[in-house]
C-alpha cells in the first residue's frame, strides 16, 4: 500500500475513535439526562413530589422490576428475550411462601427455595433454547404460561401469607440504612454485582460476544450452548431474587401478581440503551431506565392523571427511546 | 467509439465527515460497450456507482445522461432514467418466484386492481427471458435457484425497467467459471442490443475478456482510461497501486519439516466429501485449489468441527481426535478463518482487543471466573504491533478496520490461543492488491515460524505463490496432490476438472 494511502486511513480511523467514544459517552449521559429532566418536570410541577417519602418510595416500587430488568439486560444482551420473568416472579414468590408458611421451613430455606426455583427456571429455558433449538420468544413464552399455572396450582388460587415468620417483611422494608428501605439498597447492590460480572468475568465477555455475533463465537472454540444455559440461569437467579423482595415487601404471595413484569422490565432496559439486537448494553443503563419508568409513574399519579393514561405514556416513551436508538444506529452506519 | 454517448461524468466530488470519497472524477459510457472501473478498496468506484444510482448525492460536477444534464436525486430517478445497478449481495425476495421478483412492486393486476394476474405475469417474465436468452423459468422459487441463476433474475429485473445503463458491482466473486462464461455471454448480448455496462471487478483476469475500456481510480481520483486490447494486468494493477508488481510469483523460501502434524484418512460427509485423505507437515502452506463447488471449504468446515463427516480419521500430531464441535477443533489448535469474516470471523461491534482475546478468554481469568483485563491488553497491543494491524488503538471497534486489518485480528485471535495449524478460507477475499501483498508475506511469516497452514484459494496465482504443495479437489474428492515445483495454472486446471464421466 503506498504511503500516503495508509496515513490518510490511519487520521481518519483516530477521529472515528474519538468521535465514536464521545458518542458512547453521550449516550449514557442522554439516558440520565433524561431522568433528570423528567425528574425535575414533576419536581416543579408538583411540590409533594420532591420529598424523600416520596422519593423513596419511587425508589421502592423500581425493586421488583428494577430486579427482573437487570437479569433481562443479560439475556437481551446475548440476542434472546425472556418473557417468563414476569409470571416466573409469581412462581418463585409462592414457592416461598409455600415453603415458609404451609411447610413451616425457616428464614434460610425461603431464600434458597426463592433463588433456585428462579435459577431452574432459567436453565430450563437455556436448555429449551440450545438443545431443543427453540426461538428465546417461543421458550420463555411457554415458560411463561407454565410459570402462571404452577403459581396456581401451588397456592391454590389463594393467597400465602408469610407473616408467620418473623422478620421476613424485613428484607424489603427493614432499614439497614435509615430512611432507605432494604429493597432498594438490595437493588443497587445486586445491580453493582451484575455490572462487575457482566464487564469483569468471563460469563460477561461471553454474553456480549454472543451477542454479537454467535456463529462468529461458536468457531472461536466456545461452547456458545452452555454459556447461553448459564446467561439465562443468571437471569433466572435475579426473577429469584424479585419473588423474594416481593413476598416480603406483601408479606404474602399473590398468585395473580407479576404477570405483565417481564414488559416492565424489557421496555427499562431498552429505555436503558440496551440493544434488542444484542452485543451492546449496560447495568447503569438498565437502572437508569428503571428508573425514568418509575419516575414517570409516580409523577404522573401525584399529578393525578388516570390511571389509564400512565400506562399510555410509558408505551409513548418506549418507542421514543426506541425510535432514537435506531437513529443513533442508521448514523453509526452510513 | 462511434457509438452514442449514455453518460458522462465530469468534476464529480463528494466529500463524507473525515473523508474525500471522489475528487473531480470523470467517467463515460457509451452505448454498446463494457466500461470496467477498477482501484482498491477505498478508490471510490463503490461512492460513484451510489451517485449514479441516486443513493448518494455529489457535491459538486455535473452527469450528462444521453446529452442531457440531469440530478440523480434518488434511486427511483435514476429507475426512471435508465440507470440499474447490480449489487453484489443478490437483493431478492428468496420466497417469491422469479416472475414476481421481476415485477415487485408493479403486479399486473385484474378485476379493479385487487386481484394478481398470474397468468399476464409469467408470460410477460417468459417473453423477457426470452428476448434476454436468459434460461429461467418464470414460476420457478427464487431461493432454490443457483447464485448464478439469481444473479440473472436480478439482471432481468434491472431490463425490465428499459434500462440503458447497467452497473454491476463485482458479479462473478460468487460464481463458478462456467456460470461466469454465461454471464459474459449475457453481457455480449446486452452490448448488442446496445445497452452499456459498468462493470467492477477485482478478478483483473476477466477484464480483458469482457471490457472494451478500463478506467483506475485511485484514492478517490481520476487516473487513467485505457482500451482493453492495448493493456495489460500487470499495467492495471501498477496504474491502481502506483507501482509495478510481478504476477506469478512462487515462494521464496520451503519452510515446511518432515514433521505430519496433520493427517486426515478417507474424510466423508454426507454433502460433499468422498474419502478425502492428505497431511499436513509443520512450517508448510497447503494450498488447497479447485472450482466452486469442489469441497475445500467443506473440508475446513468438517476439520473444525462445523459440519458433521460420516465416515474418516483426523489426526493430530499423531494421535486420533473426535472433532464434534468447533470447541474441539479449538482445542487441537485448529483455527478456521472463513472467508466471510464478518460473518464467522469477527464480532464487528466489539473492539480490536475484545476479538483477538476472545479465544483465550479462559487463559487470561482466574478461578473465580474474573478477567485480566490489564494482561489481556498487553497481550492484545503485543499481537497488534507484531503483526502490524493499522488500528489507532486496540478499543477501536472492529467494523471500521479495511479488510486487510480485520483479517489480521482475525489472525492475531488465532496466534493468541496458540492456535499451530491454521486454514485459510480465501484469505485475500475483499482485501485490495496493496494490503495482499502483507498477508502473503504474513502467511509465510508464520510457515517460517512453525505454523503449518491450510490455505484456499480460487485465484490459482494465489496458490502457486503461496504454497509449498498443491492439494486439488474435484466434486468432493482430492484429484491430485502437487508439489509447488511441478505445478503450474495448467496442471491444476487439468486435476480441477477430473470429472467422473
Amino acid at each position: 500500500m503506498a504511503a500516503k494511502t495508509s496515513a490518510g486511513q490511519d487520521d481518519m480511523q483516530v477521529k472515528g475513535g474519538i468521535v465514536a467514544a464521545i458518542r458512547r459517552q453521550a449516550e449514557q449521559s442522554l439516558a440520565f439526562a433524561s431522568l433528570v429532566i423528567i425528574f425535575a418536570f414533576f419536581a416543579f410541577a408538583n411540590s409533594s413530589f420532591y420529598s424523600w417519602s416520596n422519593i423513596s418510595g419511587i425508589l421502592l416500587s423500581t425493586a421488583v422490576t428494577g430486579m427482573l430488568a437487570i437479569g433481562t439486560t443479560f439475556v437481551i444482551i446475548t440476542g434472546g428475550i425472556d418473557l417468563s420473568v414476569g409470571t416466573g416472579t409469581t412462581l418463585t414468590a409462592v414457592m416461598t411462601a409455600y415453603f415458609l408458611s404451609d411447610l413451616k421451613m425457616p428464614f434460610a430455606v425461603g431464600l434458597i427455595v426463592g433463588l433456585t426455583s428462579g435459577a431452574l427456571m432459567g436453565a430450563i429455558n437455556g436448555l429449551l433454547i440450545t438443545i431443543l433449538k427453540l426461538p428465546p420468544f417461543i421458550a420463555t413464552l411457554a415458560m411463561m404460561l407454565i410459570a402462571k399455572g404452577l403459581a396456581l396450582v401451588i397456592s391454590g388460587v389463594a393467597p400465602i401469607y408469610t407473616d408467620t415468620v418473623s422478620g421476613w417483611d424485613q428484607i424489603a422494608l427493614g432499614n439497614l440504612i435509615p430512611n432507605l428501605p432494604n429493597a432498594v439498597l438490595i437493588l443497587f447492590v445486586a445491580a453493582f454485582l451484575a455490572s462487575i460480572v457482566l464487564n469483569r468475568t468471563i460469563v460477561g465477555r461471553y454474553t456480549f460476544a454472543i451477542g454479537s455475533n454467535e456463529e462468529a463465537t461458536k468457531l472461536s472454540g466456545i461452547n456458545v450452548n452452555k454459556w447461553i444455559v448459564i446467561i439465562y440461569t443468571i437471569g433466572g437467579l435475579f426473577t429469584g431474587m424479585a419473588g423474594i423482595l416481593l413476598t416480603s415487601r406483601l408479606n404474602s404471595a399473590q398468585p395473580a401478581l407479576g404477570a405483565g413484569y417481564e414488559l416492565e422490565a424489557i421496555a427499562a432496559v431498552i429505555i436503558g440503551g440496551t440493544s434488542l439486537l444484542g452485543g451492546k448494553g449496560s447495568i447503569l443503563g438498565t437502572v437508569i431506565g428503571s428508573m425514568i419508568m418509575a419516575v414517570l409513574i409516580n409523577g404522573l399519579r401525584i399529578m393525578a392523571i388516570q390511571q389509564e393514561w400512565q400506562t399510555v405514556v410509558v408505551g409513548v416513551v418506549i418507542i421514543i427511546a426506541v425510535y432514537t436508538d435506531s437513529l443513533r444506529r442508521r448514523k453509526d452506519r452510513s | 467509439m462511434s457509438n452514442e454517448q449514455l453518460l458522462l461524468v465530469e468534476g464529480v466530488s463528494k466529500g463524507f465527515p473525515g473523508v474525500q470519497a471522489l475528487q473531480n472524477v470523470r467517467f463515460d459510457l457509451s452505448a454498446g460497450e463494457v466500461h470496467a472501473l477498477v482501484g482498491e478498496n477505498g478508490a471510490g468506484k463503490s461512492t460513484l456507482m451510489k451517485v449514479l444510482s441516486g443513493i448518494y448525492k455529489k457535491d459538486t460536477g455535473t452527469i450528462k445522461f444521453k446529452g442531457q444534464h440531469v440530478e440523480v436525486s434518488g434511486p427511483l430517478e435514476a429507475q426512471h432514467l435508465g440507470i440499474s445497478i447490480i449489487h453484489q449481495e443478490i437483493n431478492l425476495m428468496p420466497d417469491l418466484t422469479v416472475a414476481e421478483n421481476i415485477f415487485i412492486g408493479r403486479e399486473p393486476k385484474r378485476f379493479g386492481k385487487i386481484f394478481l394476474d398470474d397468468r399476464k405475469i409469467n408470460s410477460d417474465a417468459q417473453a423477457l427471458l426470452d428476448t434476454l436468452k436468459l434460461p429461467l423459468n418464470p414460476t420457478q422459487i427464487v431461493g432454490e435457484l443457483t447464485v448464478a441463476k439469481q444473479q440473472m433474475v436480478e439482471i432481468a429485473k434491472a431490463l425490465s425497467y428499459n434500462s440503458s445503463v447497467i452497473i454491476m458491482d463485482e458479479p462473478t466473486s460468487s460464481l463458478t467459471p462456467t456460470e461466469t462464461s454465461a454471464l459474459f455471454e449475457i453481457i455480449e448480448n446486452l452490448k448488442k442490443a446496445g445497452k452499456g455496462v459498468i462493470y467492477i471487478s477485482h478478478r483483473l483476469e476477466e477484464l480483458s475478456k469482457i471490457s472494451d475500456r478500463i478506467t483506475v481510480f485511485r484514492d478517490g481520483q481520476y487516473i487513467e482510461t485505457l482500451k482493453t486490447k492495448d493493456t495489460n494486468i500487470a499495467k492495471i494493477i501498477a496504474l491502481m497501486i502506483g507501482r509495478e508488481v510481478q504476477v506469478d510469483l512462487r515462494p521464496e523460501t520451503n519452510t515446511s519439516t518432515p514433521e505430519v502434524v496433520l493427517k486426515v484418512e478417507g474424510l466423508s460427509s454426507k454433502k460433499l466429501l468422498k474419502d478425502v485423505s492428505f497431511d499436513l507437515k509443520r512450517g508448510e502452506i497447503l494450498g488447497f485449489a479447485g472450482l466452486m463447488g469442489a469441497g475445500r471449504t467443506e473440508v475446513a468446515l468438517a476439520l473444525v468441527g462445523k459440519d458433521p463427516i460420516t465416515a474418516g480419521k483426523v489426526e493430530v500430531g499423531g494421535k486420533v481426535v473426535k472433532i464434534a464441535n468447533p470447541a474441539d477443533a479449538v482445542a487441537h489448535g485448529i483455527g478456521y478463518l472463513s472467508e466471510d469474516r464478518k460473518r464467522y470471523g469477527l464480532l464487528l461491534g466489539q473492539n480490536v482487543d475484545f476479538n483477538i482475546i476472545l479465544s483465550s478468554v479462559k487463559r487470561y481469568s482466574n478461578v473465580l471466573g474474573f478477567f485480566k483485563s490489564a494482561e489481556s491488553k498487553k497481550i492484545s497491543e503485543a499481537a497488534v504491533k507484531t503483526l502490524s494491524i493499522r488500528t489507532p488503538s486496540i478499543s477501536q471497534t472492529a467494523k471500521n478496520l479495511s479488510g486487510g486489518n480485520q483479517q489480521k485480528v482475525v489472525i492475531a485471535k488465532w496466534l493468541t490461543r496458540e492456535c499451530d495449524i491454521l486454514i485459510f478460507d480465501e484469505p485475500t477475499r475483499g482485501i485490495d492488491v496493496g494490503a495482499k501483498d502483507e498477508i502473503y508475506k504474513l502467511l509465510r511469516e508464520l510457515a517460517a515460524q512453525g505454523k503449518s497452514i491450510i490455505m484456499i484459494s480460487s485465484e490459482l496465482p494465489e496458490v502457486l505463490r503461496l504454497s509449498d504443495r498443491i492439494v486439488v479437489m474435484c466434486e468432493g474428492r482430492v484429484t491430485g496432490i502437487i508439489d509447488n515445483k511441478e505445478a503450474d495454472q495448467n496442471i491444476i486446471m487439468q486435476y480441477a476438472t477430473k470429472y467422473r464421466n
